[in-house]
């Protein structure tokens, strides 16, 4: 690899800016994972299929398994890692949680991106259009019926916010000492 | 896996990209929303030695109608034709294509000029522009030259570009007042690679009749073909269930050896190609009806 070959490119990622080195085949999902620490972005196929690395590029989903560092240069781009604010779940994370919408959670940052897309196009999807939404992610875990759910339930309001913070510490020694005695 | 090393320029202008593909040869490819491209480079399955990337040569994305004609600029967004309202009433048969090229990600990457010049036989564009009789505006070092869609597609991934051209636009008349599309397509799921698929351009006289007919179909040969025999078999006509199955018929008939591959085998794919031209013939003839 020639010095020459080098690009350097600045990746604004949830709204930091972050000047990076790249071979110009670095994928962009590398780059955020490998060079940016951000391994939130899960790769499932690498070739475009399963939807599990998608993030928003100026507000739309992408797949970032398709897309070169070098062109996103001057784009927004949102990972998973920029949804909560703080300890505070965005209301999509909230209502997977409250649905129960994950399983392994491999492809979860892929669907709450693609989620995140259709709720801010269409604040109030019928059930058809979340799963036409979402028909480019795949799941080999939920069957699919608790991820929509969550998706509708977030466009209702209804699932609760709910912080990191308001889980109580569990203190599993203790709680084992309870209830074995020892 | 990750791609093979290339190198990279990025064009600002389609004239900066020809000038960038005569300068780097064979051996350079055009990156346009990279949704097949960059998905067969991480395979390993094409390894171009250079990449001119078009995605910064805004000039190219654009839908326009203007004198009976639409334009529609090679770097649009499948996205944003699917999006696209004006498209609305004779048109709606493209908006219905683009919807289903791929999923949600895939459309607000990929292009028109890619999904064209990538020539798939089963993609969803080629058969539309067929039965929309477009044009292919191509642009080399000596200038643009002007490919009918029916000279454009040669084999699977095979166009008539040469090397050094870069599709800038397709062109295509208005259907006439009154027309009405559709484009239909199975997959074994939904919205997944089509088997067939069909599209369709219905325009009726003033007594109902069918004054023109178009379609084209893609899935079932090695590029998409227009189905002239069912086109013959339904102008002059009047529309009914009896004749969508005698253009079915005349469609199915009329294929050569129609392709036989995991998802399908060319049986069952000459049979799907009647059924989707009866259907996109019924629905592009119901969507003419009401707008007479
Ligand atoms: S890893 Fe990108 S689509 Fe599967
Ligand atoms: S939760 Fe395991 S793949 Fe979706």
């Amino acid at each position: 690899m020639h010095q020459e070959d080098i690009v350097i490119v600045t990746l604004k990622v949830n709204g930091v800016e972050r000047p990076l080195a790249v071979e110009p085949r670095r994928l962009l999902c590398d780059a955020l994972r490998e060079d940016l620490g951000l391994t939130g972005t899960n790769l499932g196929c690498e070739q475009g299929v399963c939807g599990s690395c998608t993030v928003l590029v100026d507000g739309e989903s992408v797949r970032s398994c398709l897309m070169f560092a070098v062109q996103a240069g001057g784009c927004e781009i949102t990972t998973v890692e920029g949804l909560a604010s703080g300890e505070t779940l965005h209301p999509l994370q909230a209502a997977f949680w409250e649905k129960q919408a994950l399983q392994c959670g491999f492809c979860t940052p892929g669907f709450l991106m693609a989620g995140v897309e259709l709720l801010r196009r269409n604040p109030e999807p019928d059930e058809a259009g979340v799963r036409a939404a979402l028909a480019g992610n795949t799941c080999r875990c939920t069957g699919y019926e608790h991820i929509v759910d969550a998706v509708l339930a977030a466009a209702d309001g209804a699932a609760r916010e709910r912080t990191f913070a308001e889980e109580p510490e569990v203190d599993v020694a203790a709680e084992v000492v309870a209830r074995e005695g020892r | 896996m990750k791609p093979p090393s290339f190198r990279y320029f990025a064009a600002r202008s389609a004239d900066e990209a020809v000038g960038l593909l005569a300068e780097h040869g064979a051996g350079a490819r055009v990156l346009a929303g990279g949704q097949s491209l960059v998905q067969e480079m991480n395979a390993r399955r094409v390894a171009p030695e250079v990449l001119v990337d078009v995605n910064p040569a805004a000039e190219l994305a654009f839908v326009r109608q203007e004198n009976g004609t639409l334009s529609i600029g090679a770097l649009t967004r499948t996205s944003q034709v699917e999006s696209d309202a004006t498209l609305d009433g004779s048109l709606t048969g493209l908006r219905e294509a683009a919807a289903r090229v791929g999923h949600v990600a895939v459309r607000n990457r990929g292009t028109v000029g890619g999904n064209l010049a990538h020539a798939d036989p089963a993609a969803n564009l080629p058969p539309v522009m067929l039965a929309l009789d477009a044009e292919v505006v191509a642009r080399g070092s000596g200038g643009d030259r002007s490919i009918s869609a029916a000279n454009f597609f040669l084999g699977p991934h095979r166009t008539a570009l040469a090397p050094a051209e870069l599709l800038t636009e397709v062109r295509l008349p208005l259907p006439p007042e009154g027309a009405g599309s559709a484009f239909i397509e199975v997959s074994r799921r939904d919205r997944g690679w089509g088997i067939a698929g069909a599209a369709a351009v219905v325009a009726l006289d003033r007594e109902g009749g069918i004054s023109d007919a178009r379609i084209g179909l893609s899935g079932v040969g090695p590029t998409a073909v227009r189905a002239r025999p069912a086109e013959e078999v339904v102008i002059g006509e009047r529309p009914s269930a009896e004749l969508w199955k005698a253009a079915a018929g005349a469609a199915a008939a009329a294929l050569d050896a129609p392709p036989s591959d995991v998802h399908a085998s060319g049986r069952y794919r000459r049979h799907l190609a009647g059924v989707l031209v009866a259907r996109a013939l019924a629905a592009a003839a119901d969507r003419a009806e009401r707008r007479n």
